[in-house]
């Protein structure tokens, strides 16, 4: 076969070319890369969920009530766009584990092993067998808690089940897909061992919580084109007389909301990062290939006079660019299908469980990544090629014509005499080309700026964390109780033995409504004079609850359109069940959720009762911590003991991992990009002031100072790049924290010193490496030709 | 294909004399490019010693060939090889600011006349003016050693001829010794001595009785 003598020059260019073709490839490989990484891990969690969901019949909607009568069930059944309802009973369960100082709080659920045909949310059975239905002191439990503890079937667990303490046998571990990530209520970071969920024979669980005949919970399987707003108000309605906590949709069901959020968050990523590689790519194609086709002029010329038209001319250089990209592309697409897969594995594995993940790399989404790739690659080809291509053969066989210098205004101040001729040529050379130096700053600005939003996460957490744990939540251990206690009882564990200090608070569930909308919320009730708990905005202000009227999460401005001194309509969910009207007095900026602060007395006002306390807060003798903790388990109605400080290091060492990997990939990318773009850049200039250059080598200049004239200017270039990429990093961490759902977290944008530091450190290492790179070029330089040779 | 080896001289054996001018002539390809090279250190000879005063530049390293090369020899192109970005002070600046008794980079171009025109950048002068900043900025660093390159190559009868009277001057003024590589054979009449290289060998090495005024020379 021949060889066609375009291809056989592209293979040699290419050859010729290669140090610029790996950078530039790699930079399209991580454009890619990360692009396949985020939209598959995205594309296999999606697709492991809905087949759990639609296999495992997820339910669409979710009631909790204190206790509701079994044939009310047909008035649910009757609600327009139901199409099941299961009833369920639902309870806390306390599982004191031996290896955890104290008690596990989860759930126990009801399952009613004889129909589970068509049972909504419905288990998979991952080790063991189903619940014998003659038995009942068997459970299923929850693999992640399981695993956690080393359970499996035949294994004994001693619960606290209503109070009172039985001892359990593990028929099997389950897998639920209402808990694909199960998080405890309040809970900012997952950890499974503290999470029980069990599930118990129907009748058992029922006797054991006087619900014989009656449920507490029901989930529904809705019509899909229906409005949910309208079911959910019928549901409500109808349950209301029977303490009803209110009904959700399955979007704001903990698990789905805590995976879509990942979701979200993934599918963002997937949208944002590898643009802003592509870009870069085609910026480094633009000035890499207008600088070849430059070198290239006489051969174009010639290669036109020959009869060669200009677009075969055209699609010679498209060919390279493709081959460049494809090349990029396919390291791409190897290292994104691992990446994503163990991206998918990793939360898979520890965070969202699914029976069978599987991972899906879609075709589509790979050619798509590809195809953007080439079609931005190619843009700047043509940008860089149009200039060569439309000159007449003659006039481009030419030699360009000398480059033109002129004084610049600057030039004419008292100093410039002081500045040296290296310094000078530097200076000249950037003023001539500044929209290039502008492009390729902005190149390395944008890798600056990647490794400020990779670290900026970990910042905002960070800052949160200390926020919430150091400045507001100040007490050495919380206690929840599993319900609602007089306020004395609270007090009293203030004498306990190692105790110094206890406060009580009420935390009241409640549905706050004002014209068309509402949101389930919770009334949040401060001791007066209380000095363990204080109530602190996103920036690290205190704000004190008022005694008249409602303090709310400010996220409530925009979800109910409310204002200071409007009255908003609160349904209670606790105690009478009232519904009230109270004014709101302002908002503060909270970090998470949406909660509404009020002084104790104005809650229990409010309440009509003489108050009562679900959470203490203690402080407490450090060195007799761990004994305040074992008495505090052995107490009535205590739920849960918690520590702050605990749970802080377990956030770090979480996020450690978590945020670990991410940096470290994200500097990798950035490096690549910064490495891409200085060396480039040198690489050009070397090449066409090779003769500049090795003049001044014959002149007597030695390597090294020739090395700062090549040098010097890229040296402009990333400082200039610098500063420019700390202000785009922090504005692309404005970008990405607006796509966090503000109902959930206000991020703060705080960006520290040391990520700062250590964006400018990674940037300077880069362009540091790819000077070393090369200078084995500069030793190289020809000097001999150089006195031979015309431009 | 395989490898030839090409000898560009064989055998040759001369010596440069303080203050001499010295015309090397000969055909392209005859060797004398390389024989400049070797002299000017950008090269080595594969065998064969080559001294300056006491120093062996046949064994110098690349270091110390670059040293050699900034205290002692300055450099004339045929395609004068300024740097475009530098007025015509500033490229003879380039070079004062690196050697270690220079003149002033004015003094220089006062030396070659164009004084006037130093804040011109090269595109802004024409090919003769450029070889005079060329021969300033080889100058400025007082060589022992000036090597010029077919310095007339790419200039007119006329302006090759001024430049060949600046080279003339600063040789007897300076008392550099000065090394001229040309196949343009009148040019030798000027010359102190006269060299012949052919097929990388010396054919003839003969003084000239008198030196010829470049305003007197033809061609």
């Amino acid at each position: 076969m021949v060889i066609p003598p375009l291809w056989r020059k592209l293979v040699r260019d290419l050859r010729e070319l290669r140090g610029q073709v790996i950078t530039i490839a790699l930079v399209v490989a991580c454009g890619i890369s990360s692009y396949i990484t985020m939209q598959s891990a995205y594309d296999s969690l999606v697709f492991s969920r809905d087949r759990y969901y639609e296999q495992f019949r997820f339910a669409d909607a979710f009631s909790t009530i204190t206790r509701a009568p079994r044939p009310l069930l047909q008035h649910l059944q009757n609600v327009p766009g139901v199409i099941q309802v299961d009833p369920r009973i639902v309870e806390q369960v306390l599982v004191p584990m031996p290896d955890s100082p104290r008690p596990a709080s989860g759930t126990i659920i009801g399952r009613d092993v004889t129909r589970h045909a068509d049972l909504l949310n419905e288990v998979y059975i991952k080790t063991g067998r189903d619940l014998d239905p003659m038995r009942t002191d068997e459970v299923l439990v929850l693999s992640a808690f399981a695993e956690a503890h080393h359970l499996g079937p035949g294994s004994k667990l001693k619960t606290v089940i209503n109070g009172t303490e039985r001892q359990l046998v593990m028929a099997g571990t389950a897998l639920s897909p209402e808990y694909i990530m199960a998080l405890a209520p309040g809970d900012l970071s997952y950890d499974p061992a503290q999470v029980p969920v069990l599930w118990m024979n129907e009748r058992a669980l029922a006797s054991a919580f006087s619900l014989d005949g009656g449920f507490n919970s029901a989930v529904y399987r809705l019509q899909e084109d229906v409005s949910l707003v309208r079911v959910l108000a019928e549901i409500d309605r109808i349950l209301e007389p029977y303490g009803s906590l209110g009904s959700v949709a399955r979007e704001k069901q903990s698990s789905h909301y805590m995976l879509q959020g990942e979701l979200s968050q993934l599918k963002m990523m997937a949208g944002f990062v590898p643009y802003l590689f592509l870009f870069v790519a085609a910026l480094l194609v633009n000035v890499v290939l207008s600088r070849l086709v430059q070198l290239q002029r006489g051969q174009i010329a010639t290669l036109k006079a020959l009869g060669y038209s200009d677009r075969s001319i055209g699609f010679y250089y498209l060919r390279m660019v493709s081959i460049i990209v494809l090349l990029g592309a396919a390291v791409g697409v190897v290292l994104g299908s691992w990446m994503g897969r163990g991206m998918t594995n990793m939360y898979t594995s520890q965070w969202f469980r699914f029976p069978q993940p599987e991972y899906r790399l879609r075709v589509d989404a790979a050619l798509f990544s590809i195809g953007i790739s080439i079609g931005s690659a190619a843009f700047g080809a043509w940008w860089a090629v149009r200039q060569v291509i439309s000159l007449p053969p003659a006039e481009a066989m030419r030699p360009p014509a000398p480059a033109i210098y002129r004084r610049s205004l600057l030039e004419r101040l008292a100093l410039w005499n002081l500045i040296s001729p290296v310094v000078r040529m530097i200076g000249r050379e950037i003023s001539r080309k500044p929209l290039r130096l502008l492009l390729s700053a902005l190149g390395i600005s944008l890798a600056t700026g990647l490794l400020v939003v990779a670290r900026s996460m970990w910042d905002a957490m960070d800052y949160l964390m200390d926020v919430q744990f150091h400045a507001a939540m100040r007490e050495d251990l919380t206690v929840a109780f599993t319900e609602p206690v007089d306020p004395a009882a609270a007090n009293q564990l203030a004498h306990l033995p190692g105790v110094q200090r206890a406060e009580g608070l009420r935390n009241v569930p409640v549905r706050l409504t004002l014209g068309h909308n509402y949101r389930d919320s919770v009334l949040v009730g401060y001791p007066e004079g209380g000095q363990l708990r204080r109530l602190i905005d996103v920036d690290g202000h205190t704000h004190s609850p008022p005694t008249q009227g409602l303090l709310l999460s400010s996220v409530f401005q925009n979800v109910l359109q409310v204002k200071v001194g409007d009255v908003v309509q609160i349904k209670l969910r606790q105690g009478d069940f009232r519904t009230v009207h109270v004014p709101v007095s302002g908002f503060v900026e909270d970090a998470f959720g949406l909660s509404g602060y009020m002084m104790l007395p104005a809650l229990n006002r409010l309440m009509r009762d003489r108050g009562a306390t679900d959470t203490a807060v203690l402080a407490v003798d450090e060195d007799q911590l761990d004994e305040v903790q074992a008495r505090l388990k052995e107490l009535p109605h205590v739920a849960k003991v918690s520590s702050p400080h605990d749970f802080r290091r377990q956030f770090d060492e979480q996020s450690a991992a978590a945020m670990g990997l991410f940096t470290m990939i994200m500097t990798v990318f950035s490096s690549v990009i910064a490495i891409g773009v200085v060396y480039n850049n040198a690489r050009v200039s070397l090449s066409q002031r090779t003769r500049d250059l090795a003049s001044l080598r014959v002149l007597g200049f030695s390597k090294r100072e020739i090395s700062t004239i090549l040098f010097g200017e890229q040296a402009v270039q990333v400082a200039l790049a610098i500063p420019l990429g700390l202000v785009i990093g922090y504005y692309m961490a404005v970008g990405m924290m607006s796509g966090v759902d503000p109902e959930a977290y206000r991020f703060p944008i705080r960006v520290s010193t040391r990520t700062y530091l250590y964006a400018v450190l990674v940037t300077v290492v880069s362009a540091i490496v790819s000077a070393l790179i090369l200078r084995g070029k500069i030793k190289r330089l020809d000097l001999i030709a150089v006195l031979k040779t015309r431009e | 294909m395989g490898q030839v080896e090409v000898q560009a001289l064989r055998g040759v054996s001369f010596q440069l004399h303080r203050g001499e001018f010295l015309v090397l002539l000969g055909a392209s390809g005859s060797g004398k490019s390389t024989m400049l090279n070797i002299v000017g250190g950008l090269d080595i000879p594969t065998s064969g010693r080559v001294f300056f005063e006491d120093w062996e530049l046949s064994r110098a390293s690349d270091d110390e060939l670059t040293e050699y090369r900034r205290r002692h020899v300055g450099f004339i192109f045929q395609f004068y090889n300024l740097i475009p970005s530098l007025t015509a002070l500033e490229n003879v600046a380039l070079v004062t600011d690196i050697a270690p008794e220079p003149m002033a980079p004015k003094d220089a171009l006062d030396l070659v006349g164009l004084s006037e025109r130093s804040h011109h950048f090269p595109s802004q002068l024409s090919g003769g003016e450029q070889q005079r900043v060329a021969i300033a900025r080889a100058i400025a660093k007082r060589p022992n050693v000036l090597l010029c390159d077919e310095p007339t190559g790419a200039l007119d009868y006329k302006t090759g001829v001024q430049v060949l009277e600046v080279l003339d001057r600063i040789n007897r003024e300076l008392g550099a010794s000065t090394v001229v590589i040309t196949h343009n054979a009148p040019v030798a009449h000027m010359a102190d001595r006269v060299i012949h290289l052919a097929d990388g060998v010396i054919t003839s090495d003969e003084a000239n009785r008198a030196r010829v005024l470049p305003q007197d020379l033809k061609w």
